[in-house]
């Protein structure tokens, strides 16, 4: 479970709320090796991460093994307000899900 | 050691104001959508026609992409693309990885055109950045030079 972690800052700057948010994965490719037996390490990473505001998604994305170990993903959208709660929820290539809220500041 | 990591980083997260909710909300899982072909294709063009529809890319001066010209370490190469123009994806091409295709984001109609991320680089490659507005393609380049390959370690 120590795996399924997002951390999730909010902020509304004007009218425009920016999100950033790191989640902790491994982000394995598939091409890299296991230098003592030779043998492949299986591909491991993030397919889809989907950030929804007020039930609306404001952002879907599709990623593949080229984004970085430890992902960090940021947005601006419109239409926030203070108090506002925004929900980042990602699912891997392995059916691995995890999801977390935060409240915009 | 991972369950004191994981207490850790709630304790962390709580002090943000951040509800971690680890695994207890499972998102409706859309996998389907997942492009893989796209994904899979070893060209610039294929990915996009994958993707797409169309790999007819239009240079345009309005998309800004925000990337270092060289990166030391491949692994983890920051990226940042924005654009004032009304976007509805945009997708990032790395024209010299094994599978040029790196990340694709659907924007909802509230986003601004702006995304920022981290990703891996194999070698010196043009960095492209795909924006779909209004039915059509419009692309901006970098080069990134990179010293350590990200791929394959």
């Amino acid at each position: 479970m120590a795996k399924k972690k997002i951390r999730i800052r909010a902020k509304l700057k004007g009218d425009v709320a920016e999100v950033k948010a790191l989640m902790s994965h491994p982000m394995e490719t598939g091409l890299r090796k296991n230098k003592k037996t030779g043998k492949k390490i299986p591909a491991h990473f993030i397919k889809e991460v989907i950030c929804e505001h007020k039930g609306n998604k404001v952002l879907v994305a599709n990623w593949s093994v080229a984004v970085s170990k430890n992902p960090y993903l940021s947005f601006k959208f419109k239409g926030a307000a203070k108090g506002d709660m925004v929900k980042i929820s990602w699912s891997d290539n392995k059916g691995s899900t995890a999801s977390a809220e935060a409240k915009i500041g | 050691m991972k369950r004191r990591t994981f207490l850790k980083g709630t304790v962390a997260g709580g002090m943000l104001g951040v509800a971690a909710s680890a695994g207890l909300l499972a998102p409706r899982m859309v996998l389907a959508a997942w492009p893989e072909k796209a994904f899979k294709a070893k060209t610039v063009d294929d990915a996009l026609n994958a993707l797409l529809g169309t790999s007819d890319l239009s240079e345009s001066g309005d998309i800004k992409i925000k990337a270092p010209d060289i990166a030391e370490n491949g692994a983890v190469v920051p990226i940042t693309v924005s654009t004032d123009m009304k976007a509805d994806s945009i997708s990032v091409v790395i024209a010299k990885n094994p599978s040029p295709l790196a990340c694709s984001f659907d924007l909802g109609s509230n986003t601004l055109g702006f995304v920022s991320t981290r990703v891996k680089m194999g070698k010196t490659s043009d960095l492209i950045a795909v924006v779909k507005s209004g039915g059509k393609l419009h692309s901006a380049k970098k080069t990134v030079k990179v010293t350590i390959g990200g791929c394959g370690g």
